[in-house]
């Protein structure tokens, strides 16, 4: 979602002249992520708000033509704001039999299917495990079918060129980029120009992508008077005015870490091991040296963090990342950074669950993990972005908080987020306040105390090499004070009262309400990347005149000290996330409201159907 | 880098004590390793802030909080990873760490491959009593075959780990071995500090509780003539005052123990030790005591460039004449702006 000029009663999503929803797929190998980044990037261009959804298999080279195999890229553009992905895709570009059959079934009645015939031979059919061949049986019969030869069109563009037929046909799916860009009337100069740097070192290969390119465009001019095929004009997105690019979430986190660490003025460390879907933060940071960021691939999960803490004590911001299971390792070594109280910054992005569960696909079922799951009374604040424009922000959010308060922090996201592409309207750093961390260099009135606390309960942070302060820390139980090991029954319970206590009093902003009135018949509470499709299904209902507002939560612990009081000023709660009920259990906890756990963990983003669903029936 | 003001200063053993008191066992081999470091501080002019003490879990892993000096007492097994994060945030600190049999090579031994082969620098002490002190007498990776324990009541069965042929299989560039009451410890200490990269340091120590004297076949003060090879860079491999010696059985390419005729080590063939034979170094680390004297002091020395060195080298290079604008950074790939009413394309 762009920084939307948000307007209540514009029209809703996905009416074709005002948001269309395209996907994309084909075979892992057709190039269908990097055809849905550009078509993305000229979506942007032209002015358009978007959002997008990447879903695309674990294998990275699934066995061609298979049904498993099948990569696909979602867009869902307008001349409104648009928060989601779509619910169900107008156009729907299927490269084989088997992309054509893990996607038709969610293309809207009426939609236009675009398949490559050169692709359905019997071959690939059986593959795909159709009987006969859909684009002749007469079992599309409910949606408009172009069948286009792309493959032999490919060649016949890019025969000139020399290429062997492999290479040949990987400029497929430029082919198929130039007919989108020319039904959605888009400006192919920017992919010219993309193609000709990313093929720098190849011209011919680059001029024989662009010919592909644009024998797609020209196909696309020449067919439009016959058949179902026709150019479309979404007109642009009334967005706020500024500098605008696009952003995935891994982006957003790698820029606000390293925002945030300036704003702290301090050196960054990041130590990760490779995880999906979480690597692309380490990937993009490893190239931003002259941001004072050493980043570092460890041997495991938990030497990425154990690193990551020995960064922090110091002197760097230490920060880890990673996915589900290999925050479950890292679990132990929080509990050292909680009791040692160093800052850090630990980034989950969320997959589907338990174990290796489903690698590439989104899920938001380790709140429960982030809030309780360590072993002890261990509290750490967690933090929750909705999007990748937002990840932006709760990535400064967990430094600083980190930072001031000494102690580890939690942001969530997930892969959604984390592949996701959005415009976002690019933020002027200087309207960030800083919050420069002062170490303590020297020994204080009163004499040094390694556990001593300040008006936040943050203890002192000494960096090894300053003189007159030397002391040690650990994970033994500490002496309040000094720091020193101490079993005591009396000192144990004042140390958890005080780590308590301090992440009690963690100052977060008080919660707003997104859409709709303070109090009322019901209110839709979400976190994270939910956000899109509640906001949406909350939008629609209240066009239709329901009584129903929308808040979203980021700040998961501590939570907002106006929550409780806000959510019972409503007759019901009714709460959608992607897996079986867990911010409904932490807000019945902390504030004995009836919460009503709306749920899915299919793999797959609410649909905004779903969500006006549940408010539908929520309400009566 | 951070610059640090290190004013050249003289320290005495008493200078490197906390108020801490200690809690090993009375007897037990780490009290003479705490002394042994304590005394070799002072001698390598080591500053007291400059200096971190980085540990792991179990008995030997206490002994930061009994060095006056920066001190961290960490998880199982895995002070090799917070020593790299903190030598990758401060090069300039002097980081020793800490570890034991169960700690450096069960629970943690991933870490120990790692901080060695990437060669981090710092010096790496691993306590080696052949048993888990801490948990109450369980058998350890370095048990000898036979090992009872609790959990291993009708003996342990399987094979012990060799931490000096571990850490040169991991690619170390520098591997000692002494024991805790040795007068030689503090000397190898030093030359374990003079090196610059991830010095492995093997030290026998003897638990009195759970695995008593199970090192005094060749500690012991009686007899350890016969038993000992010290070994010193440059000198011939002579042990038994000099009436044996290690020389190569060319025909096996193996060690053998030859004796030694009237001090005529050359005649009998007996190898000079050379700290930067590699060779030579995998098969003094696989001597099995018994057929030979225990090998003791520097086995193998051949530095090479440091881990944190090489990252500070390239994070530099990579930053070299670019300016750190994050604004800029942000606005970076391609861009649009929208004005009041609509895209500016």
């Amino acid at each position: 979602m762009a920084t939307a000029v948000a307007d209540e009663a514009a029209a809703p999503e996905s009416s074709l002249s005002d948001a269309v929803v395209v996907r994309f797929a084909g075979d892992s190998g057709d190039g269908m992520q990097l055809t849905g980044g550009q078509f993305t990037l000229s979506t942007a261009l032209a002015g358009n708000d978007l959002a997008t959804f990447p879903d695309f298999p674990a294998e990275i080279r699934a066995p061609q033509g298979t049904l498993f195999g099948v990569s696909a890229f979602q867009i869902n553009f307008g001349s409104s704001e648009i928060t989601t992905a779509g619910d169900a895709p107008d156009v729907l570009v299927a490269m084989n039999p088997a992309a054509l059959k893990t996607n038709v079934p969610q293309l809207k009645p009426g939609g236009l299917i675009i398949a490559d015939e050169g692709e359905f031979n019997d071959r690939n059919l059986a593959k795909a495990k159709y009987d006969a061949n859909p684009l002749e049986d007469g079992s599309l019969a409910k949606w408009q079918l172009l069948k286009l030869n792309i493959s032999q069109a490919t060649m016949d563009a890019v025969k000139p060129f020399g290429l062997g037929n492999k290479e040949a046909l990987r400029c497929k799916n430029m082919w198929t980029l130039g007919l989108a860009l020319w039904m959605f009337d888009r400006d192919r100069q920017p992919l010219i120009e993309w193609l000709k740097a990313k093929f720098a070192k190849d011209p011919n290969l680059a001029d024989a992508n662009i010919a592909a390119l644009n024998a797609g465009h020209a196909f696309g001019e020449t067919a439009e008077l016959s058949g179902p095929l026709k150019q479309h004009h979404v007109a642009p997105a009334p967005v706020a005015p500024g500098l605008y690019r696009t952003l995935t979430g891994a982006e957003a986190i790698a820029l606000g870490l390293v925002a945030g660490a300036q704003l702290a003025r301090l050196p960054m460390f990041f130590g990760g091991y490779p995880i999906t879907p979480a690597s692309a933060i380490l990937h993009h940071l490893s190239r931003l040296k002259e941001y004072d960021v050493t980043t570092f691939q460890a041997e495991d999960e938990i030497a990425a963090i154990c690193s990551a803490i020995g960064a922090s004590y110091g002197g760097s911001l230490g920060v880890t990342s990673s996915s589900g299971p290999g925050i479950a390792l890292k679990g132990e070594a929080m509990g050292l950074a909680i009791m040692t109280e160093l800052p850090l910054v630990i980034v989950n992005s969320q997959r589907g669950g338990p174990s290796t569960g489903l690698p590439t696909k989104t899920e938001q079922s380790d709140l429960y993990q982030a809030v309780y799951g360590r072993n002890g009374d261990a509290p750490m604040p967690v933090i929750a972005a909705r999007s990748p424009g937002d990840a932006f922000e709760c990535a400064i959010e967990a430094c600083r908080i980190a930072t001031q308060y000494m102690t580890p922090v939690m942001l969530l996201t997930d892969g959604y987020i984390a592949n996701a592409a959005e415009p976002w309207k690019v933020p002027d750093l200087t309207a960030y306040e800083a919050f420069p961390v002062e170490f303590l260099t020297e020994v204080p009135e009163g004499g040094f105390k390694p556990y001593g606390r300040d008006e936040k309960l943050a203890r002192p942070w000494v960096k090894p090499g300053t003189p007159g302060l030397l002391h040690r820390i650990g994970g033994i139980e500490k002496e309040v004070d000094t720091g020193h090991l101490n079993y005591q029954p009396a000192n144990h319970q004042a140390m958890t009262d005080l780590r308590k206590a301090k992440i009690d009093g963690v100052k977060v902003p008080d919660q707003i309400v997104e859409l709709g009135a303070e109090g009322g018949k019901l209110a839709v509470v979400g976190w994270g990347s939910t956000y899109g499709p509640i906001h949406q299904a909350v939008r629609r209902k209240r066009a239709e005149g329901a009584d129903v507002s929308h808040i979203h939560i980021r700040h998961i612990w501590p939570l907002p000290a106006n929550l409780g009081a806000l959510l019972k000023s409503y007759d019901r709660v009714i709460v959608p996330e992607m897996n079986t009920g867990q911010l409904k259990t932490v807000l019945r906890d902390q504030y004995l409201v009836d919460a009503k756990p709306v749920n899915k963990v299919s793999g797959q983003p609410f649909r905004i159907a779903e969500i006006e669903a549940a408010i539908e029936e929520a309400l009566g | 880098m951070n610059e640090m003001t290190t004013i050249a200063r003289t320290t005495t053993l008493k200078d490197w004590e906390t108020d801490q008191e200690v809690r090993w066992c009375p007897g037990c081999g780490d009290y003479a390793i705490l002394k042994a470091v304590q005394r070799t501080l002072p001698d390598i002019g080591a500053v007291p802030e400059n200096t971190v003490f980085i540990s792991g879990i179990g008995c030997s892993s206490r002994f930061p909080y009994y060095v006056e000096s920066y001190g961290f007492h960490t998880i199982h097994g895995r002070a090799p990873a917070f020593a790299t994060g903190l030598k990758l945030a401060n090069p300039d600190l002097d980081v020793w760490i800490i570890t034991g049999d169960g700690d450096g090579l069960s629970i943690g031994g991933n870490h120990t491959m790692h901080v060695i082969r990437r060669n981090l620098d710092c010096q790496i002490m691993l306590f080696n009593n052949e048993i888990y002190g801490l948990t109450k007498g369980q058998y350890s990776p370095t048990s000898r075959v036979g090992t009872n324990s609790p959990s291993t009541p009708f003996g342990s069965i399987d094979r012990p780990a060799q931490p000096c042929a571990f850490a040169l299989g991991a690619g170390a560039r520098f591997v000692a071995r002494g024991f805790d009451v040795s007068k030689e410890l503090p000397n190898v200490l030093k030359a374990a500090h003079a090196h610059k990269g991830a010095a492995f340091i093997e030290i026998f120590q003897n638990c009195i509780v759970y695995n008593k004297d199970v090192f005094e076949d060749f500690a012991a003060p009686k007899g350890a003539e016969d038993r000992q090879l010290w070994l010193k860079h440059g000198e011939p491999m002579l042990f038994a005052k000099g009436t044996r010696g290690i020389t190569l059985d060319h025909a096996a390419l193996t060690l053998k123990v030859v004796d030694v005729v009237d001090g005529d080590w050359q005649a009998a063939g007996v190898i000079v030790h050379d700290v930067t034979n590699r060779s030579v170094a995998h098969m003094l680390v696989e001597m099995r005591f018994g057929e030979f004297p225990m090998a003791l002091g520097v086995l193998y020395d051949d530095p090479r460039p440091t881990f944190e060195a090489d990252v500070w080298r390239q994070n530099e290079a990579a930053a070299a004449g670019k300016t750190a604008d994050l604004q800029g950074l942000l606005k970076k790939g391609q861009t649009w702006t929208v004005k009041e009413g609509g895209p500016d394309l």
